[in-house]
């Protein structure tokens, strides 16, 4: 199926549950929805995503808008879907690692670098930083630390002068 | 005192030497180096460790334990993280222990020098570093002289008398 057909399919499933990006061929889903759409997207025979390529988290830089977007692919059926999961700040997102096992280290990591938080997921903490580093580094507001454990992190380099 | 000494024992298998010496010969020449990479510079260091350009042949051999460790080359990026893991390792390695800082990130954070927030400017800020090795990452041969520059580096030492 193309992009049309999966978004017609999913609309007689759901309607009205997920707007689309026209231009990017991209459907957006608010977390509310997103525990019954991607388990639809999974378990439907007609859909049959069974692989989660990815997910990437972005930040729309108002310092509350964050967001997950999931690559979907069937191997299958052989087609894509892109799902972006917008959020404010604080709102989770429902996990989906109990559909697809990737989302474990992937949440995880979006959980690591831009602070979003997924319900449901079984073991949520940082998985690339030290458990007691400060803040979401790929956040846009982000403030790297003067020092970490003593050591320095210098912003201006007159530290070696 | 390498190839003077062999033609130094034809003569009359009797060779009079400092002590010091003699104990810088047998440190430089059996360099055990610490086996571990963090980052693409290891493939590099295990080029130089491989058969073609041979660390064996100037006694150096990996140790997979700081104990058993005479020399550390850090041998990729220091993340912060890891930072305090190397920290540690260099100070679980017995005396006399040298360091030997390979390529730009553990030099001076190379690449992450200018925002790299999670990567330490320098492997120099927790371990004393004895000689750097430059280079993006630096050829095996660029690791082999690093290592020829070390063992100049011991031979000079005075072990048995107290450094000034």
């Amino acid at each position: 199926m193309n992009f049309a057909d999966i978004i017609k399919f999913i609309e007689t499933k759901t309607a009205g549950k997920f707007s689309i990006i026209e231009e990017r061929e991209v459907i957006l889903v608010s977390p509310a929805n997103w525990a019954e759409i991607s388990t639809l997207l999974k378990n439907e025979s007609e859909l049959d995503f069974d692989y989660l390529m990815c997910i990437s988290s972005y930040d729309k830089g108002d310092n509350k808008t964050y967001g997950a977007a999931y690559n979907f692919f069937s191997l299958k059926k052989q087609h894509y879907l892109e799902v972006r999961v917008d959020t404010e700040d604080g709102t989770a997102i429902p996990s989906v690692t109990s559909l697809w096992q990737t989302a474990n280290w992937h949440e995880r990591e979006a959980y690591d670098m831009m602070g979003i938080q997924f319900e449901g997921h079984p073991n949520l903490k940082r998985i690339l930083l030290s458990d007691d580093w400060e803040g979401y580094p790929l956040r846009k507001n982000f403030k790297e630390p003067d020092y970490y454990h003593g050591m320095p992190v210098p912003k201006d380099k007159s530290y070696w002068e | 005192m390498d190839t003077t000494l062999v033609e130094r024992f034809d003569q009359d298998n009797i060779v009079v030497e400092k002590l010091d010496t003699l104990i810088n010969w047998s440190r430089a020449n059996s360099l055990w180096y610490f086996q571990f990479g963090l980052a693409c510079c290891a493939i590099e260091m295990m080029a130089a460790a491989a058969p073609r350009h041979d660390l064996d042949r100037f006694g150096a051999i990996p140790r997979a334990t700081p104990r058993q460790s005479d020399v550390m080359i850090v041998a990729g990026t220091v993340t912060l993280k890891m930072a305090e893991r190397v920290k540690r390792l260099f100070e679980q390695m017995a005396d006399p222990k040298y360091v030997i800082s390979m390529g730009s990130c553990s030099n001076s954070g190379g690449p992450y020098w200018q925002y790299g927030y999670h990567v330490l400017k320098g492997v120099d800020l927790v371990v004393p570093v004895d000689v750097y090795v430059p280079g993006c990452p630096p050829r095996p041969e660029a690791l082999l002289q690093g290592l020829l520059e070390l063992q100049k580096k011991i031979k000079t030492e005075t072990p048995l008398r107290k450094q000034v």
